[in-house]
């Protein structure tokens, strides 16, 4: 529990540590990915699909870095475009006409910066996640494996309940932009890391999240079944809690979380 | 709620406001004094640019406005009252070394709280609730102040049934205040998605600058997304976009003309127009509360 901000991102962007892919498929059955926003693509950075939670149908959507270099260059190193962000809304609503419950893995630097994704509105995609998620009536968790970069992170955690793994970090902005934007000077990232409380313990200690997932002193790809095996106990608890909420009061609920803060 | 005009109480505060702008106005409006535009680089006196909507005659650049100059020049004369938003205070999440310092400079060259002015006032006769963001206070970023002060009017208006009107302009969210100013994103959507299901109209009215997760969040989600002429609208910093893609941008990248192409504006309105403009979707909105 003593690393830094710094240490923890180091090991939150490590090469090896297990993404979307590996946990959707430790953690669920018989899932079957859907592609496509309907609308202009598939992108590869955000996964989804339907699959079976220990006898439950649910809708399980993730920011996938992807495992090697090829697969990580395919999926635009986890930073979806537009495109990503409407087909994990076709999904999440898919869900809700069927009373699915929704989890999320977030992990991402942030939405892709490009000319193309700001021809097709990354601004609009986003804004619409959030309106939305905000609507739907079913419960929606979310679990940070990895990085949490802003908008592009709250995306797919407008949700009732959200997780965080240990050494998982959720920020308004990269520490390198941070210290870029406020003091001219992109090298003091591991400073202004230390200053964003971007770290679990830092963000349970705000309300912004309600639970930390210890991992394995090296990190989660030390013993990637034992963190498996502790996220499958968060979604088995907040699936017991949300489930006590009365039916169509789910939308009230989320809000209330958000809007105190 | 408690309202108070504070229109009266910071007129002057209002009217030094320009200090620190960067198109130079200066406190007084006086015939000698004059301002360089943005657009054409030549040097306009500052009288004839009020009696414009502070547009340039020469090149019609929209000059960046005040909340008190934006309340001026587009709600009928003083039916305006703003809300008192003072006991939200200061949210300093990070303690951030500076930012209050900052944030006191700012308030006193604004003569306002923080970015955001909201209150409920008239456009043409018909009511509607109104958010005015201020690009001059700390480039309009929006912290908690600003997403908790637009959300209480929010929901001011979905209990009044009332249409609401935002002018955006920001350079999206405030940093020095952390993760606490993503909230407002979702916050803010939030309540606009409650008010959106009683069936209430939403104008995002975009104006220059809107970044950032102000475009991400509430810019993008009026019923009907109105941007002033030569607007800069997007999502990510310019210079950011280029060193990720590694080439220069186009000119005309991320103007209001290039959303409206794009599908993400409904209309551009010169300054001129907007008022009637807005007046004319209210009317056509009527509910109960409007009138
Ligand atoms: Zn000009």
């Amino acid at each position: 529990m003593s690393k830094s901000a710094w240490e923890k991102i180091k090991i939150a962007r490590m090469m090896n540590r297990p993404t979307a892919q590996y946990y959707i498929n430790k953690l669920f059955t018989d899932f079957i990915e859907l592609h496509g926003d309907r609308n202009f693509a598939d992108d590869a950075a955000v996964i989804g699909g339907i699959a079976m939670y220990k006898g439950t149908p649910v809708t399980v959507i993730g920011e996938e870095k992807g495992t090697d270099v090829k697969d990580k260059a395919q999926r635009n190193f986890g930073s979806p475009h537009p495109e990503g962000y409407r087909k994990s809304l076709r999904l999440m609503k898919q869900a809700e006409k069927f009373g699915r419950p929704i989890i999320n893995f977030v992990d991402t630097q942030g939405a892709y910066c490009g000319m193309g994704a700001e021809e097709r509105g990354m601004g609009e995609a986003i804004a619409r996640n959030l309106e939305e998620m905000m609507a739907l009536r079913v419960p929606i968790i979310s679990v940070f494996i990895g990085e949490g970069g802003s908008g592009g992170a709250l995306a797919l955690a407008v949700a009732d309940r959200i997780a965080m793994l240990e050494n998982s970090v959720y920020s308004i902005l990269s520490p390198e932009g941070f210290a870029a934007i406020l003091w001219k000077d992109a090298q003091k990232a591991e400073q202004a890391a230390d200053v964003m409380k971007i770290t679990a313990d830092e963000l349970l200690k705000l309300d912004i999240i309600e639970e930390i997932i210890p991992e394995p002193e090296e990190g989660a790809q030390a013993d990637a079944e034992a963190v498996a095996a502790a996220i499958d106990d968060f979604i088995s608890r907040s699936l017991d809690i949300l489930s006590q909420v009365p039916a169509g009061k789910l939308p009230e609920y989320r809000y209330k979380r958000f809007r105190r803060l | 709620m408690q309202i108070k005009d504070l229109f009266n109480k910071n007129k002057e505060e209002f009217k030094s406001g320009s200090k620190g702008n960067e198109e130079t106005l200066r406190p007084e409006i006086d015939d000698k004094i004059w301002a360089k535009c943005n657009g054409c680089n030549r040097a306009l006196y500052e009288k004839m640019l009020m009696n414009n909507l502070k547009v340039c005659p020469l090149c019609s650049y929209h000059f960046r406005l005040t909340p008190q100059e934006r309340v001026d020049f587009t709600f009928d004369v003083g039916t305006f009252t703003a809300f008192d938003y003072d006991d939200i205070g200061t949210s300093n999440p990070l303690d951030f070394p500076g930012y209050m310092e900052k944030l006191e400079a700012s308030r006193k060259s604004c003569g306002s709280q923080d970015a955001v002015l909201c209150g409920v006032g008239e456009i043409g006769g018909y009511k509607t609730a109104a958010c005015i963001m201020n690009s001059f206070f700390m480039m309009g970023s929006m912290g908690y102040y600003v997403g908790e002060a637009i959300t209480r009017t929010v929901e001011y208006a979905t209990k009044n049934g009332l249409p609401i009107v935002i002018f955006t302009t920001s350079g999206g969210a405030r940093m020095q205040e952390g993760i606490v100013s993503l909230m407002q994103m979702a916050k803010i959507s939030g309540a606009l998605e409650k008010h959106s299901q009683k069936g209430l109209l939403y104008i995002t009215v975009i104006t220059n600058p809107t970044t950032g997760g102000v475009t991400a969040s509430f810019a993008s989600l009026g019923d009907i997304i109105i941007a002033e002429k030569g607007a800069l609208i997007g999502f990510a910093g310019k210079r950011v976009i280029e060193q990720t893609i590694k080439q220069k941008l186009p000119k005309d990248f991320q103007t209001a003309e290039f959303a409206c192409e794009h599908g993400f504006v409904d209309l551009i309105s010169e300054r001129k127009d907007l008022k009637e403009n807005i007046r004319k979707i209210l009317m056509l909105h009527k509910t109960e509360g409007t009138k």
